[in-house]
């Protein structure tokens, strides 16, 4: 068969085409894993939190977050009886390595509120990426593509929690993946597995044999800035109104 | 056909945008990933590279699968529900990364291409449990973490003073720490409530 010059140049670029699609495959996905099966959220339980850190040191250990930045972080409320508006907050190194004591004579009430992406379901973070580099995944997690990402940091700022923060070594925006390269594969995330507590919990809304929803039922729970409408997912049992 | 007559110039024109438009679908087929779009608005094999990180906890099942004594004695204990590397550390370690280079070559190449910097390499306790083990943890410090007495901590969890508890004694020279409670086992003296 001969090939003309012009069936040539038309023939070439067609081949080079075919050949980067049979190079670049799909993405392998775990046997086991439908993303479809599954709505991931979090239950995090104020009134069994004990503030020793466990859960911030996990996180930094597991995704290898770098000091001084936190994925996950503790926050211990001081409130005084009778102004909630005003509360006295402390979060030393994120908590990681647990709080002052404190005397049982002290006014107020005190307590600890762990926080963490709330892997919103209408995410203002990712409405703001202008180049499709952070998404919710079809089963409910909140993520960056770190080759995509420009480090513009705009979610950053959009994200009402504070949760994002730009990775110094990566310059690109770091959050809080729910340790989806564990839940994928059958795990709990890193904070749930050290939580000594079971103040944390990691909760698929889709299973219906999840206890979150016996939980949800049963218990007042309330996610933060619910005014905000994120749909937020990460549910507070014993949420203090005084709680930003 | 009068209507097309002297249009020529209209034709040539437009068939110059059907180029233009024609090399950005083949630019555009180079540039944007495979994946983009698969799912929504972003690259569907990023999440592939997400769950591809390696975890550093193993999980307590991992551990009980050999360590089946500690955790029957566990299983009876207030520690039940305490998970083996809450204490023990993760059972995968990060060696310390690489000094970066002074090559010349290299840190222009990491200036220019904002290369992200590789991982450095992990030791598995699970699978080497001879030449990898984990720090015996200080109870003086492990303990006290969540058992030192503060108002803060929920009213029914057990806290102590740990130096008017024990004098400044190690805490398992009483208690077990897989299971901590005061039995028939872990009988010696003192420790105020």
């Amino acid at each position: 068969m001969k090939v003309s010059r012009r069936q040539m140049l038309i023939l070439l670029p067609a081949a080079v085409v075919a050949w980067e699609s049979v190079m670049a495959g799909t993405p392998e996905e775990s046997p086991n894993y439908k993303m479809t099966d599954h709505w991931w959220g979090m239950l995090i339980d104020i009134t069994k939190c004990i503030g020793c850190g466990n859960c911030v040191r996990a996180c930094s250990t597991e995704n290898d977050v770098p000091d001084g930045y936190f994925r996950t972080w503790v926050e211990r409320y001081h409130v005084n009886d009778e102004d909630m508006t005003q509360p006295v907050v402390i979060s030393p190194d994120g908590g990681k390595e647990g709080f002052p004591s404190v005397a049982k004579e002290d006014e107020g009430k005190y307590f600890f509120v762990p926080k963490m992406c709330n892997h919103c379901a209408d995410s203002p973070c990712t409405q703001v990426c202008p180049v499709g580099a952070t998404f919710i995944s079809p089963d409910g997690v909140v993520l960056v593509d770190q080759k995509y990402c420009l480090g513009c940091a705009y979610c950053v700022q959009a994200c009402p929690y504070g949760c994002r923060f730009i990775n110094p070594a990566k310059e690109t925006a770091d959050k809080c993946t729910l340790c989806y390269h564990r839940i994928t594969q059958g795990l709990t995330t890193a904070c749930c597995e050290n939580c000594p507590t079971g103040a944390r919990q990691l909760a698929d809304l889709k299973d219906p044999k999840d206890p979150i929803h016996e939980f949800l039922r049963t218990h007042s729970v309330q996610v933060l800035k619910p005014q905000m409408a994120t749909g937020a997912k990460a549910f507070y049992n014993g949420l203090d109104g005084s709680v930003r | 056909m009068s209507v097309f007559k002297d249009a020529g110039h209209l034709f040539r024109f437009a068939g110059l945008f059907v180029l233009a438009f024609l090399i950005f679908l083949v630019v555009r087929h180079f540039v944007v990933p495979k994946s983009f779009g698969e799912y929504g608005h972003y690259r569907g094999a990023a999440m592939g590279e997400i769950a591809a990180h390696p975890a550093k906890y193993a999980g307590h099942e991992t551990c009980e699968t050999c360590h089946s004594d500690i955790a029957d004695k566990k299983k009876s204990g207030k520690h039940a529900h305490v998970n083996c590397e809450a204490c023990h550390g993760a059972i995968f370690m990060r060696l310390p990364a690489p000094e970066p280079k002074p090559d010349l070559y290299e840190r222009f190449v990491a200036l220019v291409s904002r290369r992200i910097p590789p991982d450095p390499p992990l030791l598995r306790h699970a699978e080497d449990p001879t030449s990898v083990k984990p720090v015996l943890p200080d109870t003086a410090v492990l303990c006290a973490r969540c058992h030192t007495a503060s108002a803060a901590k929920p009213k029914g969890f057990p806290q102590v003073d740990p130096a008017e508890h024990s004098g400044g004694l190690p805490c398992q020279t009483c208690h077990n720490p897989h299971s901590p409670g005061m039995d028939a086992s872990n009988t010696a003296a003192g420790g105020a409530k």
